[in-house]
């Protein structure tokens, strides 16, 4: 139930799927929301200590999740050709690598300057001990264009979901939102 | 008769050349005797201060004319520097200095008026985020004389509140902080 197996996805696979996802597309929502709230806005605040909150706790899910895959049976991958299935390979690493690099660049923003981030005022990040000149403009720069960027990468990946399920019907989609349980 | 017309037009432009060099200062950024600091009230309740890091210059004194002093500045607007990256970041882009679109700030005087020994008024045009205004504003000579290494050097002190919507930047701080003091402290080595 809780693990892999080769037909089927766990729950901790699927939940935390799931849980990542709807916390990045809430996150590339509150990023373009909050850059343009004005100074006055009872949320100015707010909204940039939450997104680093949940950015932190992004990162930590992350890690589980990839360790987690590591340590656990690969479901078979969906029947398709081989260059689909080469694709979908490098879609998944494209993914993983998009979001491990926008999770990291939004860190190395806060922490610019020495100053930890504080994860929901209850845990305090350092900084890394080392920053170079005008960092927080330049991975600004590049936080912005990669979150784009795994927006349209993942526009691919819920777009190849659907096909799976729809257009080929061997279950692509439903096969993350439950388990299962013929073994 | 030629050679020495010569030589004295020669003598001439020398004698001309060594008074303007007299009396030209470069301002002291490799041994960063030189701050260009900023304050803004934050809320109405406390000052922010802040400076730039980057910026160079030179000026012209000469205590027996001071009137035809001169003084101009470059601002590397990038620079910006009030000890916190996130409201750097902030200042660099679009709401304020857009240093990408406007990566330098420059003032360039354009007349000094004397009142005593050691005060002046310094009229020039500043310009910053791509808006040139004329700004007059009080100087004050901190000092002048031999450095210990050979060299000779004059400091000078000058403050300036200005508008920020005066040069386009309208993003709202509150009634309390529309306008920034900035703060001049110069210092040259004469060249």
């Amino acid at each position: 139930m809780l693990k892999n197996t080769e037909k089927s996805f766990g729950v901790v696979a699927i939940l935390i799927h799931w849980v990542m996802a709807i916390s990045i597309f809430f996150m590339f929502g509150l990023g373009l929301y909050m850059v343009e709230l004005t100074y006055y806005d009872p949320w100015y605040r707010g909204s940039l200590d939450l997104h680093k909150s949940i950015g932190m706790l992004l990162i930590a899910f992350l890690v589980i999740r990839l360790i987690w895959r590591q340590i656990n049976v690969k479901p078979n991958d969906l029947p398709g050709s081989k260059l689909e299935q080469t694709a979908a390979r490098i879609g998944h690493f494209v993914l993983y690598a998009l979001m491990l690099l926008i999770m990291v660049s939004g860190y190395l923003i806060s922490t610019a300057d020495g100053r930890p981030i504080a994860v929901f005022e209850l845990v305090n990040v350092p900084a890394l001990p080392w920053s170079f000149d005008n960092q927080e403009d330049i991975v600004g720069e590049i936080h912005f264009w990669l979150a784009w960027a795994l927006m349209v990468s993942v526009a691919g990946h819920i777009g190849a979901a659907l096909k799976h399920q729809f257009i080929n019907k061997d279950g692509g989609l439903v096969r993350m939102l439950k388990v299962n349980k013929e073994n | 008769m030629k050679k020495r017309m010569l030589s004295a037009i020669v003598a001439a432009g020398l004698a001309i050349s060594g008074m303007a060099e007299a009396a030209e200062y470069k301002i002291d950024k490799a041994g960063a005797h030189a701050f260009i600091n900023f304050k803004i009230k934050h809320l109405g309740y406390s000052w922010l201060t802040g400076r730039f890091n980057d910026f160079d210059g030179k000026f012209t004194y000469d205590k027996s004319n001071p009137n035809a002093s001169k003084i101009n500045v470059v601002i590397n607007t990038a620079s910006i520097d009030s000890n916190h990256a996130e409201r750097d970041k902030h200042l660099r882009g679009k709401d304020f200095l857009n240093v990408k679109k406007f990566p330098k700030a420059t003032f360039e005087s354009t007349k000094y008026e004397q009142l005593n020994d050691n005060e002046g008024k310094l009229t020039g045009i500043l310009e910053l985020h791509g808006v040139k205004r004329t700004i007059t504003f009080p100087v004050e000579k901190i000092g002048e004389g031999k450095d210990p290494w050979g060299g000779y050097r004059a400091g000078f002190s000058g403050e300036t509140s200005i508008k920020l919507k005066d040069f386009g930047i309208d993003y709202n701080l509150g009634p309390a902080s529309t306008h920034v003091t900035l703060e001049l402290h110069i210092e040259g080595i004469k060249l």
